[in-house]
């Protein structure tokens, strides 16, 4: 028996959502007095794995896996799993969570819960995990009954505690000889912006009522100044004001960050599907009445026109007296 | 081209949140029930253009018990040819999965389409497992699909960007915004709904490796702490000293 975690490197870096994940997992091995094995494909300093819980790093190897395949990650990682003889798998709920633990779970007839939002309570074999559901309105109570478990965890929803000690990696060679994926990569996009949104712990975030896409040189200011990545509405999105990745919301990208400045966004409850696990909320409307404000923790009712040029001044001479 | 769309059926989002039975059982009474976005808007819509421009048949299926019977009728009514409904509780993402292949697998489709995830329960499985279960190749997420000479392009949304891949067909694809318009439908279709073949299958045997043990209501913001609009800077003071959060 062992936790296994799956982690992913970007941008030369361990992902921020899989050393929550290597957290969240070591703490379940701390408690099943076990080991806590994090798997991770590609280079890069992994020191932050042991630091964040791992008591064993695991470098998976093999060419197929250079580009991403979920049919050829997932094989790879049900081998670790058998390697390690792994009860427990964790996954971050990100993009390759939501692909990968799934079908992992299909080959392992695992139960799974996708997206946990805190530590599951374990007593004997009986494991439970919480996570949102019905947009936020409600928390369920997941039990998972099957002998191998997994859980993928929402990204921001546990603070990083990197109080442990770096673990030498071990290269871990996966065989995948017998498999050959029918998908063929013709390109590949990636967003130029730095802050990719889903990640980011600061985001600002505009609707309709910035009136049109020339408008939003403010909000682009005032996210550069605070180091906040953009988001908007789904309208804004389906006019092409913004890119469509900016969109946020229920049939957008969710996203929990530690703070979220809605400007001239009305609060609907399909955006705040996407947007009401954030830490702090900050609404600034022209109209007192806006639902938003019934969602927020702060509160400017005003002209946005007026209001973020001032932020902008204010967020400068902030960062001028605190650095 | 024979297209199987998965349908799944949500609370629409406005709908007010309660349980009963000690808070085990989520309360369906008084709730406004509609074909999940993704797997409508998306996955049928997108299916049904396909059909449009190069014939077959589009199937829909569903899960779940007789009265999501008119979310499924919603489906033809958009303009599905077919359903079928399979008779069993939607309450495990990995049985689901299993009783959509036990039925699909000798049955030849050439695409299995489902939605990226459900705006209920947020999963985000249904689509992967189904890819294993019927050991097809699987593409999530996407937002752009094409099928020429039995070969799908599709773009879709990967970490930190998009992708465009290649895959010859069969597959099973999930469906994320921007693969085709919403569609509303018009009389004669939901007309024609009526009278379209609606297969109610029993379900075999299946397994379930979670359950719901109890659920919550989250606990709104309650107040609201206003900021003059003449003193924005107080909010930064605001948002340092109090909220931590810059
Ligand atoms: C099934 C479904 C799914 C959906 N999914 C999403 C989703 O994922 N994400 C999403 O965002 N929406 C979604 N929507 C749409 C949602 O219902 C709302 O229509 C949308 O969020 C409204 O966008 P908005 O707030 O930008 O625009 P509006 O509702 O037009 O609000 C504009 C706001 O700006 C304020 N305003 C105007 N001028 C100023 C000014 N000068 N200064 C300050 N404030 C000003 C107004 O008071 C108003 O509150 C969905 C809808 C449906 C039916
Ligand atoms: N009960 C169901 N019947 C048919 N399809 C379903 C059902 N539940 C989920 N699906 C499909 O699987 C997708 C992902 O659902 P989920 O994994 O539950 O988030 C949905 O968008 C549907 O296409």
């Amino acid at each position: 028996m062992s936790v296994l975690i799956y982690t992913e490197i970007a941008k030369g870096k361990v992902k921020k959502s899989s050393l929550e994940a290597v957290n969240y997992g070591s703490r379940i091995a701390a408690q099943l007095n076990t080991t806590a094995t994090a798997v991770i494909v590609g280079d890069a300093d992994l020191a932050d794995l042991g630091k964040a819980g791992a008591t064993k790093v695991l470098k998976l190897k093999n060419d197929k896996l250079t580009n991403f395949d979920g049919q050829y990650l997932t094989a790879a990682i049900e081998q670790v799993v058998s390697a390690e003889g792994a009860t427990i798998i964790i996954f971050a709920h990100d993009f390759t969570g939501k692909e990968v633990a799934p079908r992992l779970a299909a080959k392992l007839k695992a139960g799974i819960v996708a997206g946990a939002v805190d530590n599951p309570t374990i007593s004997g074999d009986s494991f439970t995990v919480k996570k949102n559901v019905f947009s936020g309105k409600a928390v369920a109570t997941y039990s998972i009954t099957s002998a191998k478990k997994i859980i993928s965890l929402l990204p921001n929803s546990f603070p990083i505690e990197l109080n442990g000690s770096a673990v030498e990696a071990t290269d871990f060679a996966a065989n995948l000889d017998t498999i050959t994926s029918p998908i063929k990569v013709k390109e590949v996009k990636k967003v130029t912006t730095e802050l990719n949104l889903p990640d980011a712990e600061l985001v600002v975030s505009a609707g309709r009522g910035m009136k049109g896409p020339e408008n939003w040189g403010m909000i682009e200011e005032l996210a550069k100044e605070l180091g906040a990545a953009t988001a908007c509405s789904r309208p804004v999105a389906d006019m092409h004001w913004r890119p469509h990745h900016e969109h946020v919301g229920q049939t957008g990208v969710a996203i929990r960050p530690n703070l979220y400045f809605a400007i001239g966004i009305s609060g609907a409850i399909q955006h705040l599907a996407g947007v009401n696990g954030s830490k702090t909320i900050v609404v600034i409307n022209s109209d007192k009445e806006a639902p938003f404000f019934k969602s927020a923790d702060y509160g400017i009712v005003g002209d946005a026109f007026e209001i973020v040029p001032k932020l902008i001044e204010a967020v400068k001479h902030f960062k001028a007296n605190h650095n | 081209m024979k297209i199987l769309v998965c349908i799944s059926n949500v609370p629409d989002t406005t709908t007010k949140i309660s349980f009963t039975n000690g808070d085990t059982t989520f309360n369906t009474a008084g709730v406004q029930f509609i074909i999940n976005p993704y797997d409508e808007w998306y996955a049928l819509v997108r299916a049904l253009e396909l059909k449009e421009a190069q014939g077959g048949n589009v199937t829909i299926i569903h899960v779940g018990a007789a009265d999501s019977e008119a979310t499924i009728r919603k489906g033809l009514a958009i303009g599905a040819d077919d359903a079928v409904r399979i008779d069993a509780e939607p309450n495990d993402a990995f049985a689901v999965a299993e009783l959509i292949a036990a039925y699909a697998k000798d049955k030849g489709f050439d695409l299995i389409m489902a939605g990226k995830e459900t705006i209920s329960y947020n999963g985000s499985m249904v689509g992967a497992m189904l890819s294993e279960l019927l050991n097809l190749p699987f593409v999530s997420m996407a937002t752009k699909l094409e099928i020429t000479n039995n070969i799908a392009t599709i773009e879709h949304d990967i970490d930190g960007g998009t992708e465009v891949v290649e895959c010859p067909l069969p597959m099973v694809i999930s469906a994320n915004k921007g693969m085709a318009e919403a569609r509303i439908p018009n009389m004669r279709g939901i007309m024609a709904a009526r009278s379209k073949p609606l297969e109610i299958v029993a379900a075999s045997a299946s397994d379930k490796l979670t359950s719901i043990t109890g659920f919550t209501l989250s606990k709104g913001r309650t107040d609201c702490k206003f900021i003059d609009a003449s003193t924005p800077e107080k909010l930064i003071e605001l948002l340092h000293t109090e909220a931590k959060a810059i």
